[in-house]
């Protein structure tokens, strides 16, 4: 028990922390551009699943870690835009059609992990890389300037988003056809484009999510690898208050408390059993919405779709 | 009395043609495996109606899709979207699997009841909380349904390693977790000589008893106020977070009844793998799937969870004799979903249609009833 109170326990447990939130991040920062132009994309899990299995077979087969990354974005790419069409064009409601693309990506990368490897295998995936000079600072060092690539891109991504939505005339467009679309359209602003690029973008970052654990941070690929992360990032959009920034806190919060109940349950007599100890970070996400969801604001035309009037 | 006309028909049909789209794109990535589609689809209708005993294997899995199904008749047509019907199967078969435990060596009429009833609870009070935490918290249904359903499997996981634990693996090495059998006096009894079992009547029984809920009883009539629209309904004085909890809690029932059956109609115990579709067999998801391609029609669900159904024990016959992994049912599913929900379009513009003409002949015909009504 007194192992919890040593340095070495807590760098551990942050800086797994660290590595956890990467695929929340690009998960969910992708969710924030399309939630903010009002379209739900409940299908993450599925794009990321599929990401994870495309990334995993492209560096089984090649070696090649970039082309796995292009693979895991071509493969979100695709579903993103059919989850596009069916909520932009054929207006489908999007909570249902979100869960169709879950089960499809779902069913579709284990039936290719079963029919194209079949076995457990491992990959070698990206390696940890020292940032010079930084990651020899004491303890700081360990926790942030040790990790692999994807990590660091997707903690890049959180300014870089925010940026874009607040600060650039597409980020303008995207908040005004999540809020006002009709408004927007009269601008001239096309709400139609507008979304059908931000859905695309969520599921290329949801693929590349995917592939940050198959080739990021576990080396394998198994059926359901994601054991419904893609819905807690989704979670961490609402969590967030549909700001990057908020997103970047939610996800800390969320793969801290992760990484923590992981630690604790390696501690020799540690008395809780460790199935309780995993349900800590979703009654924590559950407990985060109910505190935060007093005071935000969805976007106005969240779900909603948009028909020019004549 | 509505008069029946083309346009209503295709509205009724419009899954069935979205549904065999999904199955010829389904037909394409088979081929893209390797496999015949038309060999494979053989093989999946052989194995789900061949025989007397897959037709009842097919209803018999048609029955959890049938109960979720009905729950999600209800809270969707309160614009509810209730994703649990997995956390909420595995709570309600813990609570009757709890009952059938403590009460062993009772009387089989009065332990069955019981843990129907318990399940039931369960699965309510699963479906509660969410419930609550949307009418009083703002927080989305959605989300909060998915976080309790990786909360309900920690809870099956842990209870059944530890308190609930089978005392005959208790002392061995290997602890497979599960929990002690059911008496054989607490099993449902089986309709016929196969494993079709008296939960098929029961399920058929209540898809007409919520039809009767949802269109001829006030409760019925809130709900579904609620779901079209709140604001009016608010002003009509119908108290709008309550009917949204009470969608919720019945949802939910209904799952942890279609848990506590799966139990006492075919386990007889309950056993994990560690993950929730371990239990479920994701008839949570499938459930939706089932009521969504019954239109969120009690009734349409009957047949729509019999289809799936035999969706499901064809995929195992697909698996044995043409080495298509069953996962392959699993995104056809999500397929079918897609494909039932995208083409629903259709239906909206005709019913926009219709109502454009009904207008029009109102006005054309000026009465007096319309006004007085209000």
């Amino acid at each position: 028990m007194g192992d919890i109170l040593t340095v070495a326990f807590w760098i551990g447990v942050l800086a797994s922390g660290i590595r956890l939130a990467t695929p929340y991040l690009y998960a969910a920062i992708g969710e924030t551009l399309g939630q903010r132009s009002g379209v739900l994309n409940l299908g993450v899990e599925g794009q990321m699943l599929m990401g994870a299995f495309m990334a995993f077979y492209v560096t089984l087969h090649t070696g090649n870690l970039w082309l796995a990354m292009l693979a895991a974005a071509a493969i979100g790419a695709v579903m993103g835009l059919a989850m596009a069409y069916v909520s932009i064009d054929l207006q489908a409601e999007q909570g249902i059609s979100g869960i169709g693309f879950y089960l499809f990506g779902l069913g579709m990368s284990t039936l290719l992990f079963q029919m194209l490897v079949g076995t457990v295998e491992t990959v070698s995936g990206f390696p940890p890389i020292h940032i010079p000079v930084l990651s020899d600072i004491p303890v700081v060092g360990e926790i942030f300037f040790q990790q692999n690539i994807l990590v660091y891109i997707a903690f890049a991504l959180v300014p870089i988003a925010q940026f874009i939505l607040m600060k650039t005339t597409l980020g303008l467009k995207i908040r005004a056809a999540g809020e006002n679309p009709a408004a927007a359209d009269s601008l001239g602003v096309s709400v139609r484009a507008v979304r059908y690029i931000t859905v695309t973008l969520g599921g290329i970052l949801s693929g590349v999510a995917g592939a940050s654990m198959s080739i990021g941070t576990l080396n394998v690929f198994q059926q359901n690898m994601t054991s419904g992360l893609g819905f807690i990032a989704v979670a961490l959009v609402y969590f967030g208050g549909w700001r990057p920034v908020g997103v970047l806190l939610g996800a800390l919060l969320f793969s801290m408390v992760s990484a923590l109940q992981l630690r604790l349950q390696l501690i020799p007599d540690w008395p809780i059993p460790s199935d309780l100890m995993v349900m800590t970070p979703y009654i924590v996400t559950i407990v985060a919405l109910v505190l935060t969801m007093q005071r935000v604001r969805s976007p106005s035309a969240l779900t909603k779709p948009f028909e020019r009037r004549a | 009395m509505k008069r029946f006309n083309v346009s209503q028909l295709m509205d009724a049909l419009l899954p069935v043609f979205a549904t065999l789209a999904a199955l010829a794109v389904g037909a394409v990535m088979l081929l893209l495996l390797g496999a015949n589609p038309i060999t494979a689809y053989a093989a999946l209708i052989e194995g789900a109606f061949g025989s007397g005993n897959s037709l009842a294997e097919t209803a018999a899995k048609a029955v959890p899709l049938l109960l979720v199904g009905l729950g999600i008749c209800i809270s969707f047509r309160a614009n509810v979207i209730n994703i649990g019907g997995e956390g909420q199967m595995i709570i309600g078969a813990i609570f009757g699997t709890v009952i059938g435990l403590a009460m062993s060596g009772a009387p089989g009429w009065l332990v069955i009841p019981l843990a129907l009833l318990a399940g039931f609870a369960g699965g309510a009070l699963w479906g509660a909380i969410p419930g609550a935490l949307k009418a009083y918290f703002n927080v989305n249904e959605i989300l909060s349904t998915v976080m309790m359903n990786a909360i309900a499997v920690q809870i099956m996981n842990y209870l059944l390693r530890g308190p609930l634990i089978d005392p005959a693996q208790a002392d061995l090495a290997s602890k497979i977790p599960q929990t002690a059998a059911l008496d054989a006096a607490f099993r449902l009894p089986r309709l016929v000589p196969t494993r079709l079992h008296l939960g098929a009547l029961l399920a058929v029984i209540l898809a007409f008893l919520v039809y009767i809920l949802l269109w001829r009883t006030t409760l019925g009539y809130r709900i579904r106020a609620v779901g079209q629209n709140p604001d009016a309904s608010r002003y009509g004085g119908i108290r709008v977070r309550r009917t949204i909890v009470i969608a919720l809690l019945l949802s939910g029932a209904f799952a942890g009844l279609a848990g506590v059956i799966q139990v006492y109609g075919l386990n007889y115990r309950m056993i994990t793998d560690g993950s929730a579709t371990g239990f479920t067999g994701s008839a949570g998801f499938n459930g939706i799937v089932a009521a969504l391609f019954g239109q969120l029609h009690p009734i349409g669900t009957i047949p729509a969870s019999f289809f799936f159904g035999a969706l499901l024990v064809g995929a195992n016959k697909l698996q044995r004799v043409m080495q298509v992994p069953s996962s392959f049912i699993t995104a056809l599913n999500g397929l079918v979903v897609v494909f039932v929900v995208g083409s629903d379009i259709w239906r909206r513009r005709r019913q926009r249609r219709r109502q454009i003409q009904a207008t029009q002949t109102a006005l054309d015909e000026p009465t007096l009833t319309a006004e007085s009504e209000v």
